[in-house]
């Protein structure tokens, strides 16, 4: 009987075995996945097992935490002044997961990041109580107050750049939210939740509609046009007159492209085209580039790419593959053109900056729990999509919208301010309330503090009143305000 | 002449006596390790949950150390020739199963769970300690009483009749969590499958070993197997319809396969047939399918085996454990979280019984998981190994009835739990919460520790018999 015998011991090492490599499989091939799995509650518990490390803004904590007891999370993420900076923070909820900063550097933010092993190693054995470290922004408190106190009860978004460096400034979206209603895990909370959700709220107060919402750009989009025409050659001198019939018909069609009002603008030069914002004269540059060319700067300005900032923006649009006439279109921001705000600002920044494009950032470091460095941001330049030459022509121009055309509201006594207005139009044959836009930049001796992009989508307001130059310019011209003063 | 016959045959016992040395001294040494290595544990958990060493560290040493040493004084008294290894690994594992145990019930999650579902909470460990010295106590009586594991050949037909008493009995006591296996008496349940797992093994290997020659000898010879005669497999056949029958009134896939699985290990060492391994696998696979096509609680099972993080599926099997025990050996990864700091708890229920290998899992790790796992191989390797040292068939059998039992036993809730094979609510030997198992589980060491004894021990000197003695001195 021993043979049979010897056969059942190898058959029973084998179901042993079997175990074993099922065993291996599980906890260390699939180990990862595993520990990340959506159901696994454990990445929560591991979220709120500790204080969460803070995130700062000019030096001051946005954020907190506080003990929650009876739950299996130990604490729970506070916020101050929550809805101001939610587009930034975004939330960390025990109940709903986390977003932008919050998830982007959670690794940081629970202590728990691989950096930050030979911290918690000695925490352990010092038998200090492990914390998370911190995230330090880029944010400009006063700008962002400004940005966010002017969107007001209406609907819009701000973003703010440092032209030198990429550096994000200000970033606003209204209506906002404030993360500290839902950052628990109790009915309360759900409730809160459930209030913000977009069936229950259209005006969607959890978009963050400076990094993730396109708006058509309109006029403000005649920047990027004038850029081509320069960097392409159609036209060198901004002050000499540009082949620009008026009324002009669009190639291939039958029609007209309207300028809004009588306005000067046959044969306009180029600065005096964009101080009175001439669709004709835009549409023809659009036109007589192509559809290529237009592509290729409006591109090279961030258009068709996400951004990471590190939070990911929505890619801007620009159409390929388009007729003349829709290219003429797309160039003074309609027909298919779409922007978000931050892209915008990189377009004003990019101006400013003597035509360089610095890449945006909001998290200039990352800090261990006893404040050392971990990561420090190197500004990084993202294309350059003008010549310096082109770029203080293309300044020279904006400054001349401020100083005597649309944009005049904006200006600020002894401060060199370049911008463009836009409103909008949209929704089925334009009936949409238009967008406000404006982007604009300031300059002192030392350079471009700021650029900044506002959008005001007012669903409320007179549609008559709705003017780039009227709602969105004075927020822009607050947060410009607030930048440079707090330079000094 | 016959003095000095008699001094060579006392020769050839003391050199027999040195060929199986008694190797208590080796189970004493390692036993140490057995009880030392929990108690370690023990204040592992008390440090990682409360930051102090546990107020009952003491006495749960002292208790281990109690158990593991009436153990090895009952051994080495009764059995002084039994395998060495076999106390030491169940008093290990007996041991880290009480460490798990008590650290679920420092769990508070499980003690809200239990405060929500039943009002009160009331710890296990203590019960668990208490069916620990029962087991004991048991394994303790086997030894003593049964000098010799043959004296179970007379009661094999008697095993066949208890064995199907306690086998049927849970089908007339209601279903609790779904599966029909326990007998409850004045209060007590009773895992009465955890028992019949040794009671049957006895039944089959008396009967085999009565009906081996017919099984194996009279057979034809077909495409190189042997087939049985149509009457022959009348055994087979009944083995299998109550396996099927448990599988579909019990709704218990793990003691329908564990039965099967026993039999058929059994029926092939008898006969060394290996027609009847093929049999068996036939069998077995169309009983399996036969018996999904029509019956929702295994079909539930299987999907729940097949898609455990589906959301459908836990909503139609109303419970992600599964899942849950997945995330918990995942979450573990190679090292483990540490005794008292993983979430193996959100398993809820049944987290210190059939899923207690997935705290194993989360707090120990791949490598603590794997350490289990051989102790596993180990006790059943020891119990093969005591099979083919054995003398007589039915030791034989028997031995590696009871090992193979244990190792599908192993399996099944291993591969369960990690969702190898589909789950079957069985107990993992030792280290799971339940007074059944572990007092059955000792009960099954006991055997294979007094078939070892008898295996090993020296065969007794001839010179005893004065009639030996008389034949002897024939020559001139």
């Amino acid at each position: 009987m021993n043979k049979p015998l010897r056969r059942i011991a190898i058959f029973c090492a084998l179901l042993v075995l079997a175990l074993l490599a099922r065993d291996n499989w599980i906890q260390y091939v699939q180990a990862s996945s595993l520990q990340s799995n959506d159901m696994n509650r454990r990445v929560s518990i591991e979220r709120y097992a500790h204080p969460r490390g803070n995130i700062i803004v000019g030096g001051k904590d946005v954020t907190g935490s506080v003990t929650t007891p009876g739950s299996d999370f130990a604490y729970k993420r506070t916020y101050k002044n929550g809805p101001m900076w939610a587009p930034v923070t975004g939330y960390a909820s025990q109940a709903f997961g986390a977003t932008q900063l919050e998830n982007l550097d959670d690794g940081i933010l629970t202590g728990n990041d691989d950096r930050l092993f030979f911290n918690r190693t000695l925490d352990m054995i010092t038998g200090k109580k492990e914390e998370g470290g911190r995230v330090v922004t880029t944010l400009n408190p006063d700008a962002q107050k400004a940005a966010f106190t002017g969107l007001g009860k209406r609907k819009g978004a701000v973003a703010a750049l440092d032209p030198s460096t990429g550096a994000i400034l200000a970033l606003a979206s209204t209506p906002s939210y404030d993360p500290s209603t839902f950052a628990g895990n109790s009915t309360k909370d759900e409730k809160a939740w459930v209030k913000l959700q977009k069936k229950q709220d259209p005006d969607e107060p959890l978009l963050n509609r400076a990094l993730r919402q396109t708006y058509p750009p309109g006029s403000t989009f005649k920047v990027v046009t004038a850029a081509a025409a320069l960097q392409n050659g159609l036209y060198e001198d901004i002050d000499a007159k540009t082949k620009s019939p008026l009324p002009w018909t669009m190639p291939g069609t039958t029609t007209v492209l309207p300028n809004e009002g009588p306005l000067p603008c046959k044969d306009a030069s180029l600065r005096q085209a964009l101080e009175v914002s001439c669709n004709t004269v835009f549409g023809k540059i659009g036109s007589d580039l192509g559809e290529d060319k237009m592509l290729k700067t409006a591109e090279s300005f961030g258009f068709n790419s996400e951004q990471f900032t590190p939070v990911r923006s929505n890619a801007s649009n620009f159409d390929k593959n388009m007729n003349p006439s829709q290219t003429a279109l797309s160039a003074i921001g309609q027909y298919d053109t779409a922007a978000t705000p931050l892209q915008m600002a990189m377009v004003a920044s990019a101006v400013a900056n003597d035509g360089t494009l610095m890449e945006p950032y909001m998290v200039d470091e990352l800090q261990a729990p006893n404040l050392d460095t971990i990561e420090k941001h190197t500004p990084k330049k993202l294309s350059q999509p003008l010549s310096p030459e082109n770029a203080q022509k293309l300044q020279s121009m904006m400054q001349t919208v401020i100083n005597s055309g649309t944009g005049y509201t904006a200006k600020i006594p002894g401060v060199t301010v370049g911008g463009k207005t836009g409103t909008a139009q949209h929704g089925i044959n334009n009936e949409g309330t238009p967008y406000a836009w404006f982007i604009s930049y300031a300059k002192t001796d030392s350079g471009s503090p700021v650029a900044v992009a506002v959008v005001v989508e007012d669903g409320a307001a007179n549609r008559d009143d709705i003017s780039g130059g009227g709602l969105a310019a004075p927020i822009a011209k607050n947060v410009m305000q607030a930048v440079i003063n707090s330079k000094h | 002449m016959s003095s000095t016959h008699t001094t060579h045959t006392a020769h050839t016992s003391t050199i027999g006596s040195i060929g199986t040395p008694s190797r208590r001294n080796t189970e004493l040494a390692l036993l140490v390790f057995a009880v030392v290595i929990p108690v370690f544990a023990y204040a592992n958990v008390g440090l990682a949950i409360n930051d102090s060493v546990p107020p009952g560290l003491l006495s749960y040493g002292l208790g281990l150390g109690l158990l593991a040493g009436v153990g090895h004084l009952v051994v080495r008294k009764f059995a002084p020739y039994a395998d060495p290894l076999l106390l030491p690994l169940a008093t290990l594992m007996n041991g880290l199963g009480l460490v798990v145990i008590w650290r679920l019930d420092q769990s508070p999650r499980l003690q809200q769970r239990a405060e929500d579902l039943f009002g009160a909470f009331s710890p296990d460990a203590p019960k668990q300690l208490m069916y620990s010295a029962l087991g004991i106590a048991f394994f303790a009586v086997i030894l003593i009483v049964l000098k010799d594991h043959r004296i179970l050949q007379r009661y094999t037909y008697i095993s066949m009749v208890v064995a199907l008493v306690l086998l049927v009995a849970p089908v007339f006591f209601p279903a609790v969590n779904g599966a029909k296996i326990w007998i409850s008496i004045g209060g007590f349940t009773i895992q009465p499958g955890e028992f019949a797992k040794i009671i049957i093994a006895i039944f089959f290997s008396g009967y085999l070993m009565v009906k081996r020659d017919a099984l194996a000898l009279a057979s034809r010879r077909f495409m190189g197997l042997y087939l049985p005669r149509g009457r022959d497999l009348g055994p087979i056949i009944t083995v299998w319809a109550m396996s099927l029958l448990i599988l579909v009134f019990e709704t218990d896939l793990g003691t329908s396969l564990l039965f099967f699985g026993m039999f058929v290990v059994v029926l092939y060492v008898a006969t060394e047939r290996t027609s009847w391994i093929v049999f068996g696998l036939l069998m077995s696979a169309v009983g399996a399918v036969g018996v999904a096509s029509f019956e929702p609680h295994v079909q539930s099972r299987v999907a729940a085996w097949l898609h455990p993080f589906s959301d459908k599926v836990i909503a139609q099997t109303g419970s992600d454990q599964v899942a849950q025990s997945l995330m918990a050996f995942g979450s573990g990864g190679v090292l483990g979280t540490g005794l008292g700091q993983g979430n193996s708890d959100l398993i809820g229920f049944a987290a210190n019984s059939d899923f207690i290998f997935a705290t194993f899992g989360e707090e120990l790790g791949l490598a603590g998981v794997m350490a289990v796992l051989l102790i596993y191989g180990l006790i059943v390797e020891r119990g093969i190994r005591t099979a083919l040292a054995a003398r007589d068939p039915f030791g034989k059998l028997l031995a590696v009835g009871l090992s193979s039992a244990f190792a599908i036993q192993v399996f099944v809730v291993g591969g369960g739990v990690m969702g190898l094979i589909p789950l079957s609510g069985m107990t993992m030997p030792f280290v799971a919460y339940g007074g059944s198992s572990v007092i059955a589980n000792w009960a099954l060491i006991g055997i294979l520790i007094r078939i070892s004894d008898t295996a090993r021990r020296p065969a007794p000197t001839p010179a005893t018999n004065p009639d030996a003695e008389m034949t002897q001195v024939v020559r001139p």
